[in-house]
């Protein structure tokens, strides 16, 4: 699970236009990766087993690990580094892969994309270095204790259905179930779980990444937007409705 | 040395899709930018691939990669098959649309190679020999200009619309040559693929479309939305997050996993607008974007914005609509 900038912070680009500004940003689990949580709660309790949560950064993410254990996760596992979330999806997939390799896991679940970077590849990626077969967009998991289906999202409203033979690794796609709350009990209970830390071996985070940022900068407009109202909304609305009508037409 | 571009074509059952075509036209784009040679790749099973019809486009050759095991798309098959590809062609570019497929499969293709693809890019400017590819972060929020400074090849793969697929250009007739590639253990089944019960609400013939977002914060507030519709004489839709939640049934959802629309008149309520809702809407007539974030990416494609409360914006509108018509 990753730790995201909140969907809501407002973004600055810092001084050198490589990266935003973190200094007092708020973060948040990555959506989709919260989904993959539930999934895995919810496999856990109709098939057994245990959940173990696994999360790359600096201390700040130990929140998004701590929600994850008061959630219902067993364990944890927190790979620290403090530039960890800035490495490319090769580099944070192979640092991932080491870190749960010997987990021998039946399924992994990552979610299918980061709401900062947006690379769509990590899981994908850890699955290959693990020799596993994967599926992504994943939109409901049908397992028993012989068998794995998947659902996958295409596009357009289709879908599909993948079997395949575990151990596996599925990205998993927003909206796949509702996201439970943790409870008190959960918090409290969270507090006595194990969080291992485990630190990248040291030319894990040296190797090519082969993608690098120029610079960072907000999207140039395709359209010139006329804004309405200089921040009094209800204006805003009177003008607008005069405009659908006398300019744009569409009234 | 590893030269020339090498651009993927996507079909289903032999029927190329549009993402394939606006590969091509950004591949040829490069190519002709960095004066390098263009090579099609196109996967199959036995007759059934529509290897020729690329082969009217300009390239200099078109490689049709065929084995029974490709009938069917699995990510298995098509890594290991692209991988003979890339190695047998040796590219130093390779291009693919970003699909769904593409999305499943190409990150494992990359990483037999060691590396990452640079995903989902909106553009590609080509100055002195080097390119730079750039790419949407934070939901859209952001532009970032990426640069490879790796070993070939580089993989890229651009994102639904980022290029005409009608501005392709056509050649002379490229060589096809078949390629018989070997697959390994397949271990992933496919079904056939299927769409849900036919959709209830065919949204792409609205000529009116309000559609809201997270910003509505509550199931209740959508009264607030469906009055404005009402008014209008439109129809209500919305971005993911409020079909996750389950608060409009999913044949409402308007965006790259749900619908993709084109009316007169499109109102966004609290969408701030990420790429993947962005694609489903951006062709509509005149957009009009109510969000209390001035920074949302909804507003770069805006005709009309107000920034501020859409609780407080909605319902003046609706009255001001009403009065207007009468």
């Amino acid at each position: 699970m990753k730790q995201v900038a909140n969907k809501d912070a407002i973004l600055r680009i810092n001084k050198d236009a490589t990266w935003i500004e973190e200094g007092d940003l708020s973060y948040e689990v990555n959506e989709s990766d919260g989904y993959a949580l539930e999934e895995a709660l919810r496999l856990k309790e109709k098939l057994g087993g245990e959940v173990v949560v696994c999360s790359m950064g600096p201390q700040r993410v130990k929140t998004v690990i701590k929600d994850a254990l008061a959630r219902g996760a067993d364990r944890a596992i927190h790979v620290v580094g403090d530039s960890l979330q800035h490495l490319s999806a090769y580099a944070a997939a192979s640092i991932l892969a080491d870190a749960v390799r010997d987990e021998q896991a039946d399924l992994i679940l990552t979610g299918l994309q980061s709401d900062d970077y947006g690379y769509a590849q990590t899981g994908v990626i850890m699955a290959e270095l693990l020799g596993l077969p994967h599926a992504t967009i994943v939109i409901e998991v049908d397992a028993t204790d012989e068998r794995l289906r998947v659902k996958r999202e295409l596009e357009s409203g289709w879908y599909q259905w993948y079997e395949m033979p575990r151990p596996a690794l599925l990205t998993i796609q927003s909206g796949i179930s509702q996201i439970r709350y943790a409870t008190l009990k959960g918090i409290m209970a969270a507090k006595k779980k194990e969080i291992r830390e485990v630190t990248p071996a040291g030319d894990a985070t040296q190797r090519p990444s082969h993608q690098r940022i120029e610079k960072i900068y907000f999207p140039q407009k395709t359209k010139q937007t006329q804004f309405l109202g200089n921040g009094d909304a209800k204006r805003g609305a009177a003008e607008l409705a005069e405009k659908l009508r006398t300019e744009a037409r569409v009234i | 040395m590893s030269n020339g571009i090498l651009v993927f074509a996507e079909h289903r059952a032999g029927v190329l899709n549009k993402s394939s075509f606006e590969a091509i036209a950004a591949a040829q784009s490069l190519g002709v930018e960095l004066g390098q040679t263009l090579t099609a790749v196109v996967l199959g099973a036995g007759a059934n691939s529509p290897a020729q019809e690329i082969a009217a486009y300009d390239f200099s050759k078109v490689v049709y990669a065929e084995n029974e095991k490709l009938a069917d798309y699995t990510p298995d098959g098509y890594t290991d098959a692209m991988e003979r590809v890339v190695r047998a062609v040796d590219p130093q570019y390779v291009i693919l649309p970003h699909t769904y497929l593409v999305r499943d499969f190409a990150p494992k293709l990359a990483a037999r190679f060691g590396k990452g693809l640079i995903s989902d890019c909106i553009r590609a400017q080509v100055a002195e020999g080097r390119v730079t590819f750039s790419r949407r972060i934070f939901l859209g929020k952001i532009d970032a200009d990426v640069v490879s400074d790796g070993e070939a090849p580089v993989f890229a793969t651009f994102q639904s619309g980022a290029y005409r697929g009608d501005q392709a250009t056509k050649g002379s007739g490229a060589q096809v040559e078949t390629m018989n590639v070997e697959v390994g253990e397949v271990r992933m089944k496919p079904e056939a693929p299927f769409q849900e019960v036919k959709q209830a609400v065919d949204l792409t013939k609205a000529d009116v479309i309000v559609a809201i977002g997270r910003g509505i914060k509550s199931k209740e507030n959508i009264a607030l939305a469906e009055q404005l519709a009402t008014a209008l004489g439109g129809d209500i839709a919305a971005s993911r997050p409020i079909c996750d939640a389950e608060w409009l049934p999913i044949d409402r959802q308007i965006g790259s996993s749900g619908q993709t629309v084109a009316p007169k008149l499109y109102i966004a309520l609290g969408i701030s607008g990420a790429i993947q809702h962005l694609v489903g809407m951006k062709n509509a007539g005149t957009i009009v974007a109510i969000n209390k974030d001035p920074e949302a990416p909804i507003f770069d494609i805006a005709d009309y914005g107000i920034v501020g409360d859409l609780f407080e914006a909605v319902p003046v509108l609706t009255e001001e609509i009403k009065k207007l018509k009468g």
